[in-house]
């Protein structure tokens, strides 16, 4: 039933009563396989997406490249532990290309970012490299358009 | 003696009836926080793949206009598309002409078939600009008034009870707006059964052909044994594809009605916009994936607002096709108009009144479901509070 994850993927606020009557299924059902989800770790959790860039708050997100040598018998899994340790870690992806694992790292300024990736993440053993790009303005995010028109263009009432 | 453009109107224009949304459409415009479920259009934007081939065609400079009929590839395009999807077989070149929107190819199948006093069957309540054609191209509608216990079909005992030796064409407009009925292939054979031994030409509106929720997709009653050549078929890509303001649609038909069409179509528009014409061609051959995707979408939506109509006591039968439900109001002890016009000022939902698509829409509202599922429920709350305001 993976339809039940695609529906509530993009609308959390779904109930188990509005999924079931979208699918045409029984409500004991879908909320048992709510559970069972929850239980096997595929549902994770539950956010509110925000568009932080109409807001006043101060903060800044960097996508940081990490060139790193995997350990044996561990691959690439400890280093990418010892990453997203850090609450400042916000996304961990092993690549495949050109580098190794991608980050997403927000802080409060360009400084508090730099010196995050120049004194926590360089320095680690196995990192033999980095690479860091600001994000400027986000555009979309998660399949969400964060600018750009969001009005309904279409008339109040019509045949 | 002074001249008055008012005494100068054609009195078939000026007596065609006013608009039955006019009135609440003004008051809803001038207020502030209003939610609608009034719109007949999709929410969705045009998939930017079609946008995009729109977008290259205007850079290549491909401004002109095309042959009267349309761009040929995208006359193949269709003929290709209906016979994949319907099994129907339009010759692109003489069978298929290329429209500005599908109410273009309504005004031209009725402006070539009708006669002064032709008698033009219409299913009611169905959407508004069959009769006023009608009207203008010189004939007579006759509402053939549809109702829920035949789950707004047309029946062939109804469609019997209408007919007379000046009948001239019969409009079938399903999927319907605004009931969501559709016709089932057994229901149109039946149909087509009445109509095998007349003169009747159908017009057979099928906008909303690709937006059905049941088992079986939506069958034309040209594909029934016999009844192709009687058949004017009209459709678009406003509704399958969310290209309302391209407005292009086509019309299929025998060749000998083309032919006499395309004339009324060259004197009048010349052609189809060219710019999305060459986005429908993108649409035909890469849309189907948009199609299902935006299907699914509606279906879902469909399900919540029935649901939620039925659970606060105006039933609604479960419309199967276009993205309309219809509930019955008439447990309110209010007319269509007033349980609009009320709903509006008290808890600033707007909904379209039944009757406005026909007498026998009285006692009933349309609801569209081309809004979010977050849109939906807040206006469902709305009219369930508006409802238990009123019972008490």
């Amino acid at each position: 039933m993976h339809r039940i994850l695609e529906l509530i993927e993009n609308n959390a606020d779904l109930t188990p009563k509005d999924i079931a009557t979208m699918l045409d299924a029984d409500v004991a059902e879908v909320e048992k396989a709510l559970e069972q989800y929850k239980a096997e770790g595929v549902i994770v959790g539950k956010r509110t997406m925000i568009n932080w860039q109409k807001t006043s708050r101060e903060y800044v997100t960097a996508m940081i490249e990490l060139k790193v040598t995997p350990q044996f018998g561990k691959g690439f899994d400890e280093i990418a532990e010892r990453c997203y340790q850090y609450e400042q870690v916000k996304n961990v992806f092993l690549m495949s290309g050109g580098y190794d694992l991608a980050l997403t790292v927000e802080g409060k300024t360009l400084t508090d970012v730099a010196l995050f990736v120049a004194e926590k993440l360089a320095p680690m053993d196995q990192v033999m490299s980095t690479a860091t790009h600001f994000v400027l303005r986000k555009y979309k995010e998660d399949g969400v358009l964060l600018s750009g028109k969001d009005d309904d263009e279409r008339r109040v009432m019509m045949f | 003696m002074s001249y008055n453009p008012s005494d100068l109107i054609n009195p078939k224009v000026s007596g065609l009836a006013p608009s039955g949304i006019r009135k609440l459409f003004d008051v809803a415009q001038s207020m502030t926080g209003v939610i609608s479920l009034g719109v007949g259009e999709p929410d969705f934007d045009t998939p930017w793949h079609i946008r995009n081939v729109g977008i290259r065609s205007l850079e290549k400079g491909r401004t002109q206009y095309t042959s009267n009929a349309g761009l040929k590839e995208l006359k193949s395009e269709i003929s290709c598309y209906l016979k994949r999807k319907f099994n129907l077989e339009y010759n692109a070149d003489k069978q298929v002409i290329v429209t500005v929107g599908g109410s273009e190819a309504i005004d031209l199948a009725m402006r070539t078939v009708i006669c002064p006093g032709d008698e033009v069957l219409v299913p009611s309540p169905s959407f508004v600009c069959y009769g006023p054609i009608a009207t203008l191209a010189g004939g007579v509608p006759v509402p053939v008034y549809t109702r829920q216990e035949d789950s707004f079909k047309l029946t062939p005992e109804l469609l019997k009870k209408h007919i007379t030796p000046k009948t001239k064409m019969l409009v079938l407009p399903f999927p319907n707006n605004p009931t969501g009925a559709i016709m089932t292939k057994s229901e149109l054979e039946a149909i087509a059964k009445v109509l095998k031994d007349t003169n009747i030409t159908i017009l057979s509106d099928e906008i909303y052909a690709e937006l059905t929720y049941g088992k079986e997709r939506h069958v034309s009653i040209a594909e029934i044994d016999g009844m192709k050549d009687r058949t004017i078929l009209v459709s678009g890509f406003s509704k399958a594809y969310a290209m309302t303001g391209w407005r292009l649609g086509y019309v299929c038909a025998h060749e000998d009605f083309t032919a006499t069409m395309l004339k009324v179509h060259q004197y009048a528009l010349m052609c189809a916009p060219t710019t999305s014409q060459f986005a429908a061609v993108e649409a035909l051959r890469n849309g189907d994936d948009d199609i299902a995707m935006m299907r699914q979408e509606y279906d879902y939506r469909r399900r919540i607002i029935v649901d939620g109509f039925n659970s606060m006591g105006l039933t609604c039968f479960e419309p199967e096709g276009a993205f309309y439900c219809f509930p019955c109001i008439k447990s309110t002890g209010m007319t269509s108009q007033e349980f609009c016009q009320e709903l509006l000022m008290d808890s600033k939902v707007a909904l379209v009144a039944g009757d406005a698509f026909g007498e026998s829409g009285e006692g009933y509202i349309r609801a569209s479901y081309a809004y979010s599922i977050e849109h939906i429920k807040t206006a469902l709350e709305r009219i369930e509070q508006f409802i238990s305001k009123r019972r008490k």
